[in-house]
């Protein structure tokens, strides 16, 4: 009893100060917004400044219009992330098999993340038409660098000696990868996966405000022209919800089945 | 002797030895002579090896002592077949080139090198599955040595749950396991206080009584060299040239104790460290 007690105390000490912060954030904004502290400060109408609980209101009034939207979007999400997963992963393992491939490629790769997303968006809508097609391909694009980059990273770094010892131990090229290099290589993969799933969510955004008819990306550019500043706000708050959610998942699954990673025993997340 | 059904999927005869010492069963692992002659190896303008002649017989126990730093640890990965060397040659039994003497030596580096994501009894069996065999299989076979080298109980431990003598017996059945003739130890209790590291000591030698093989040990340890070897080469350093040779005075089958306090063996250990003294002058 006394450990429960115990544990539960350290518990409220790890929880307490971030919910404190939270609170205290959305008990200023309340105030600034009732007030219109903030709108007139800025000189503009108040209505463009949700108050909280406005927001709260929109996320309980529009509930069936955020979850149909906040659905399609999550479809995008998670396939997008998928594509970039085996892209990434596999970029990865490709790179480290073959130093000319390496050498012919990396710059190619980094040259991929300097294609700003929102001009080239709108053609790849054009090439893929108003399907998940495009989303796809715009969240894949931003996803698979973190996770090659981190992959490539562990692949390369696995201990000389450890590569030494496993020759002796009669390893060939794939028992090499198999049993030594892979599982080095598992906690980095993890650790550009978890930036990899944050971004994605953008992407997904980035590619409804391309082109579509559905989805929150979609539902945050018809309530900003219709001035619903609340609606687009709980719009923000799912898409949080999203990302902090598979940051979370992923996380979890790594502490699961890549343990022996340097920060996988004390992730805090 | 060996049922059929027992052997792997692949190369079967590769295995043989491992299987039947993992069964039990009496086989000698055949012992394999080492031949170094006119060796010499250097790191771009650093010579760390330099005409060196060495012969280790077919189930002798060699020493190699000498300063740190004098190019022992790179001798046993030239011996491995892990480098080629740049002047002389290297036979081990019989064979001269690097995949020959690769299929000949096992190895034991310095760091235990235990895979933190494997089991204890996962991490001994690597040379195994490496061949091959099933998982299970794999565990079959070690299993047995578990218990002859008083492991018995943690063959699913962790890496980390184990201590360092615990991860280092677990190491040395990992270069046990795979049947090979010759052993390259190097510096295996380097690592270890010194309690551990003299209980480590008996147990390799008893170890190395019921497993005879070839043994090239790396030591810079005087005492260790000579308990545990049949014979004790004192190298220079850098580039490592052969200073003195002894042999060991007592037979390894004396207890620790008695054996290292023995006058014969005091007198020879005085001898070898004033031949390291001169050596790095």
């Amino acid at each position: 009893m006394g450990d429960a007690g115990g544990i539960a105390l350290i518990r409220a000490r790890e929880i307490l100060p971030p919910l404190l912060i939270v609170v205290g954030l959305l008990a200023a904004w309340e105030a600034a917004a009732q007030w219109d502290l903030l709108a007139d400060a800025l000189n503009i109408q108040p209505f463009l400044i949700p108050a909280p609980s406005e927001i709260a209101q929109a996320l309980w009034e529009d509930r069936d219009l955020l979850a149909d939207n906040g659905w399609v979007t999550l479809q995008e999400v998670l396939a997008g992330f998928a594509l970039s997963v085996v892209l990434g992963a596999g970029f990865a393992v490709v790179l480290h098999l073959s130093d000319s491939l390496r050498r012919a490629f990396y710059p190619l790769l980094v040259a991929s993340q300097t294609v700003p997303i929102i001009v080239v968006a709108p053609i790849l809508v054009v090439w893929f038409g108003f399907g998940i097609g495009p989303k796809l391909a715009i969240i894949a694009l931003i996803c698979f660098f973190p996770i090659t980059v981190n992959t490539l990273d562990g692949l390369r770094s696995v201990d000389q000696d450890a590569i030494r010892m496993m020759r002796t131990l009669d390893a060939g090229r794939w028992q090499l990868f198999r049993r030594l290099e892979a599982p080095s290589a598992l906690p980095y993969f993890f650790s550009g996966a978890k930036i990899a799933v944050a971004v994605a969510v953008i992407g997904a955004v980035f590619g409804e405000w391309a082109g579509s008819s559905e989805g929150l990306g979609h539902l945050m550019l018809n309530a900003s022209a219709q001035l619903l500043t609340a609606r687009l706000f709980a719009a923000v708050v799912i898409l949080s919800v999203f990302a902090i959610t598979l940051f979370g998942l992923l996380a979890l699954l790594e502490r699961r089945i890549a343990w022996w990673g340097p920060r996988a025993g004390n992730t805090s997340t | 002797m060996r049922a059929i059904g027992e052997a792997p999927a692949a190369e079967p005869q590769v295995i043989q030895g491992a299987d039947d010492k993992a069964s039990g069963r009496d086989h000698a692992v055949p012992g394999a002579a080492i031949e170094v002659s006119g060796l010499g190896h250097s790191f771009g303008e650093l010579e760390v090896v330099e005409r060196l002649d060495l012969s280790v017989a077919a189930h002798e126990a060699l020493a190699l002592v000498g300063p740190s730093g004098c190019g022992k640890s790179t001798l046993l990965e030239l011996i491995a077949g892990l480098r080629g060397p740049a002047q002389g040659s290297i036979r081990v039994d019989g064979g001269a080139s690097e995949p020959e003497r690769l299929a000949a030596c096992a190895y034991l580096p310095q760091r235990d090198l235990l895979f933190p994501w494997l089991t204890a009894i996962d991490n001994a069996s690597l040379a195994l599955r490496n061949r091959g065999a099933s998982r299970a299989q794999a565990r079959a076979w070690a299993q047995p040595l578990f218990e002859r080298f008083g492991l018995a109980g943690f063959e699913d431990a962790r890496p980390r749950e184990l201590s360092g003598g615990m991860r280092q017996r677990v190491a040395f059945l990992r270069t046990l396991l795979p049947g090979k003739p010759v052993l390259l130890l190097d510096e295996p209790f380097a690592a270890l206080d010194a309690i551990t590291r003299a209980e480590m000591q008996e147990w390799l030698a008893d170890a190395l009584g019921a497993e005879p093989r070839t043994v090239v040990l790396v030591t810079h340890d005087v005492e260790e060299a000579l308990y545990l070897c049949d014979r004790v080469v004192v190298l220079s350093a850098r580039p490592a040239v052969a200073l003195a040779e002894l042999s060991a005075p007592t037979p390894r089958a004396l207890p620790r104790p008695e054996a290292v306090t023995d006058p014969t063996f005091v007198a020879t250990r005085e001898r070898a460290l004033w031949a390291m003294r001169e050596g790095s002058r």
